[in-house]
């Protein structure tokens, strides 16, 4: 498991636990990780961990987790679970998936 | 390993299901992946479901069933109904099973994405247990998941492809979709081989069928077949033995009424041959088929004995007042009873059923009782008896079906369209004279042997089927208490006969004594004439002599003077 980490304490509330799922470091997926750290650094500064799970070498997760499409961003904490898919190149879908932006219409 | 058995053609992998296999010539194509669709409820899930645990213990190929639709445990309890254990299956590492939950409401879509991680958890999947076989279902849940159709299409392809390489053998279900297959057109992608289920509704009776729609690069049967579903699995009833090749016997089979048999010119019905029994209500058609059932149990062969009326217990009691004491056969062993409700399902699925318990139980008779219990479409009725006359002539069984008449005397429709099926017909009536009802039998037609054209009487006793020796008159077959007035009148008359000849011949001895006085009587008047003539002629003689003494005196006289 490739693990990023970025903030320090996990504990403190309003931190985002995420996780990405990729399959390899196919061109998409190295694209999903800069993105995600892109707009983490951008709005979550300080308050995040990312960890990356490369299914590839880690098959069983894939099924224990739900994950179908890759990559898959999953916001583990705060509850409740949200998932984002895709190479997170839409940043205003990413922040409404992840609760970081309230949903609004014509968004 | 079967790829190299079955030479050139096409590789097979056996479903293990009981005729999809016939009708297929072998199975689904091996290391391709199939398409089976139909609408909700046909029995996809458990038609898969079969597949992967058939393919686990009957031919060692461990299998993997991705179900996009329902959970691992309700899975394996909806399939336990089946009588499969897939829990321990799953413990054995015999089948894989994975629950992919597709929900699109909570997925936000950013940029590109593919399904790769579904080709990683399959994988791992089918790398974990070795498996051979694989199954999809519904894979079409997926399109309901995701916006992106295009790229879905594009990784569904790629999937199917993928499977391809992995040299599984896969089942794809699909939901049957409007004008087309498959609700989302992946019959576009799979299409090595694709089957049809169909779950119809007729008369408020739901019918199972499944049709091949295409095989590439095999024959198949192309007809519809039912299929039946219950607790011993699926069962798929192919119609290829249609044929009329059935080899025939010349065993003689007895009625179980030695009176009837002797209305048979060979002494009872020929083995395999089916026996039509029609009659009107009460005229004993389950006695007939119970007295024959129990025949055949009596010289220890096995009878299967289709109940549509009555529930064995119910048959068993009643026939015992009739002295047939069927319950030591069921309890040997040798008498079988399969009841059913007629309605309980379609005419294809009793013929499904029926098919199945003839080949589990392989009974050397079977008795349909009665065949005019199926309710349908003429045309159908007769499909489906042909189709089991067939099957009974297939397997040199002797097949006795009971038909209810609706009226005295006049052969029904359904009689109709069956005889032709049937190779003896004897027709139960009744004659209704003198304010009572009688039994009446006769041997309609028995094919390839001389047969009575009596009408016999027969009476449903205490110790079974008694026939009685026909009093035929002027005015037809005499029954019941006409019969009896017949015989008392002809008792009549013969003590009448005999009384009449004792009188002439006591007449003659009289006329004879009396004649004989007369004569008796002549004759003493002819002595007494006689007499009285000899006496007569006498004093004519003394008188005579008389004359000449005086005479002589007086011419003595005379002269003596001169």
């Amino acid at each position: 498991m490739t693990e990023t980490q970025i903030a320090d304490d996990p504990a403190i509330p309003g931190h985002y636990n995420l996780r990405l799922y990729v399959a390899g470091q196919t061109p998409k997926s190295l694209t999903a990780i800069a993105n995600l750290k892109g707009i983490c650094e951008d709005h979550l500064a300080g308050r995040y961990t990312i960890e990356v799970v490369d299914l590839l070498k880690n098959p069983q997760l894939a099924e224990g987790d739900q994950i179908l499409a890759v990559p898959t961003l999953v916001r583990r904490l705060p509850p409740p679970i949200k998932r984002v898919i895709g190479n997170l190149s839409d940043t205003e879908r990413v922040l409404v998936g992840l609760d970081i932006r309230p949903r609004e219409d014509g968004v | 390993m079967r790829a190299s058995a079955a030479g050139k053609t096409l590789p097979k992998c056996p479903t293990g299901i009981k005729g999809l296999d016939d009708v297929t010539f072998g199975g689904l194509p091996a290391g391709r992946p199939s398409l089976l669709c139909g609408a909700a409820g046909c029995g996809k899930t458990l038609f898969a479901m079969t597949f992967l645990v058939n393919g686990a213990t009957l031919y060692g190929e461990p299998g993997v069933f991705m179900s996009f639709e329902e959970r691992s445990h309700d899975l394996i309890e909806n399939v336990a109904s089946l009588g499969y254990d897939v829990e321990m299956l799953v413990a054995d590492g015999r089948i894989a099973i994975d629950h992919v939950r597709v929900e699109s409401a909570e997925i936000e879509e950013s940029g590109d994405y593919d399904l790769e991680a579904l080709f990683v958890r399959l994988g791992y999947a089918i790398d974990r247990i070795g498996a051979k076989r694989v199954v999809l279902d519904t894979i079409e849940a997926l399109f309901s998941g995701f916006t992106d159709q295009a790229v879905l299409r594009a990784e569904l392809r790629r999937l199917f492809g993928w499977l391809k390489d992995k040299g599984v053998t896969a089942i794809i279900t699909g939901e049957r979709g409007e004008g087309q297959l498959t609700r989302y057109g992946i019959e576009e992608y799979v299409s090595d081989c694709v089957i049809l289920l169909d779950n119809r509704v007729l008369d408020q009776v739901t019918t199972r069928r499944l049709r091949v729609v295409k095989y590439r690069g095999s024959a198949h049967g192309t007809n519809e077949y039912p299929f039946l579903i219950d607790d011993q699995g699926i069962s798929v009833m192919p119609i290829t033995s249609a044929g009329l090749e059935h080899q025939t016997s010349s065993d003689v089979v007895p009625t179980g009424v030695a009176s009837l048999d002797a209305m048979f010119g060979i002494g009872g019905f020929y083995r395999g041959s089916s026996v039509l029994i029609s009659g009107l209500a009460g005229t004993g058609k389950s006695t007939f088929s119970a007295s024959f059932a129990d025949a055949v149990c009596k010289r220890g062969e096995k009878c299967l004995y289709f109940a549509f009326e009555e529930s064995p217990d119910q048959i068993v009691r009643n026939m015992r007042s009739a002295g047939i004491d069927l319950q030591q056969h069921r309890d040997s062993g040798l008498l079988k009873f399969e009841a059913a409700r007629p309605s309980l399902y379609g005419l294809e699925m009793h013929l499904a059923r029926m098919n199945r318990d003839i080949e589990d139980f392989d009974p050397n008779a079977v008795v349909v009782d009665p065949i005019s219990a199926f309710r349908g479409v003429q045309s159908e009725i007769h499909a489906t008896l042909l189709r089991l006359a067939d099957i009974c002539k297939g397997r040199g069984i002797t097949g006795i079906f009971t038909s209810l008449s609706l009226a005295a005397d006049h052969v029904t429709e359904s009689d109709r369209g069956v005889s032709s099926l049937m190779d003896s017909w004897i027709s139960l009536t009744d004659v209704e004279a003198s304010g009572e009802r009688n039994r009446v039998l006769y041997v309609l037609k028995s094919r390839g042997m001389k047969h009575s054209n009596q009408m016999r009487e027969y009476l449903l006793t205490d110790h079974g089927i008694h026939l009685i020796e026909p009093y035929v008159g002027a005015h037809g077959v005499l029954t019941g208490s006409a019969r009896l007035a017949q015989e008392a009148a002809e008792r009549d008359s013969a003590i009448e006969r005999t009384q009449a000849s004792a009188r002439r011949h006591r007449d003659l001895s009289r006329k004879r004594a009396t004649i004989e006085r007369q004569i008796a009587e002549m004759h003493a008047m002819l002595q007494a004439e006689e007499e009285e003539a000899a006496m007569v002629r006498e004093q004519e003689q003394v008188h005579e002599g008389v004359l000449t003494e005086d005479r002589v005196a007086m011419a003595a006289k005379r002269g003596a003077a001169a």
